[in-house]
């Protein structure tokens, strides 16, 4: 029997994952890739929390498809951003990307 | 649904998902790691489609593998340099962000553990599009109509930033 917890659960690895990605990487676009997991992963929580507590509205999957269409603005703009640093400093490290660092 | 069909699939995607995740994060070649994050966008359209969200599933596959993962793929392809085998490489606060994380997980598991079980699987509208239809032209309008805007906004925003900036002479 899959209960709500389960898609919980399955949620929360996909977000640590993520978020580990997200943290870790060197590569500007690996961050983008983390960010995407995190998306994800939130999304199945709001379909799961959806579909198991208020199954007479369908307020969570709006929620979802409002939160995938900022995603693909967000990662639209993050690779105009990854490009545009390519272009001045020739690679998409972060740890080099501190122009704005005092 | 059978409820044993519904449990081997759950099992099986979640696999699918969770490795296909690691692989993106710990592997070294970053062509590989976006070929595996696509592999975790459908696994996560076939969680949708076990919730019976089958709008939601298509959207997945529509925007997630069809757009954001080609988008990926094309922003590696543009700013690939030097030996592509160590293109994903992890940067100086690798052990640091692996002790957030798992710190975050462990916590996160540790209050499910703790929680009790969720209501069970019930009844749920057949027509989850014209639902949705609704909920969007509904109460929805406005926040619908500003994701419109976002969109517009982003796709200019996205042009200018990656605009080619001419030199004066």
């Amino acid at each position: 029997m899959i209960t709500l917890n389960h898609y919980l659960m399955l949620g929360s690895i996909l977000f640590v994952i993520g978020l580990f990605g997200a943290l870790a990487k060197k590569n500007a676009i690996a961050v983008l890739m983390g960010i995407e997991l995190m998306l994800n992963a939130v999304n199945i929580n709001l379909a799961a929390f959806n579909r198991f507590l208020n199954p007479d509205k369908v307020v969570g999957l709006v929620f979802a498809i409002f939160v995938i269409v900022v995603a693909a603005v967000e990662v639209a703009v993050g690779l105009a951003i990854a490009i545009n640093l390519y272009r001045q400093r020739l690679n998409t490290n972060v740890d080099e990307a501190d122009w704005l660092k005092w | 649904m059978g409820s044993a069909l519904t449990l081997v699939a759950f099992w099986v995607l979640f696999a699918l998902i969770v490795a296909s995740a690691l692989a993106v994060v710990f592997l070294r070649n970053i062509v590989h790691s976006a070929l595996y994050l696509v592999l975790s966008f459908i696994g996560v359209a076939g969680i949708y489609i076990l919730l019976e969200a089958e709008f939601l599933a298509a959207v997945q596959v529509l925007v997630y593998v069809g757009a954001v993962s080609v988008l990926l793929i094309f922003g590696v392809m543009l700013t690939r340099r030097g030996n592509i085998r160590q293109s994903n490489l992890f940067n100086g606060f690798a052990p640091a962000a692996g002790v957030v994380s798992l710190a975050l997980g462990v916590l996160i598991i540790l209050a499910l553990a703790r929680t009790p079980a969720g209501p069970p699987f019930s009844t749920w509208p057949a027509d989850t599009v014209g639902a949705l239809a609704e909920a969007f032209l509904g109460p929805f309008v406005v926040p619908f109509e500003i994701a419109a805007i976002l969109l517009l906004v982003g796709i200019i925003g996205a042009i200018l930033i990656a605009r080619e900036v001419k030199e004066n002479k």
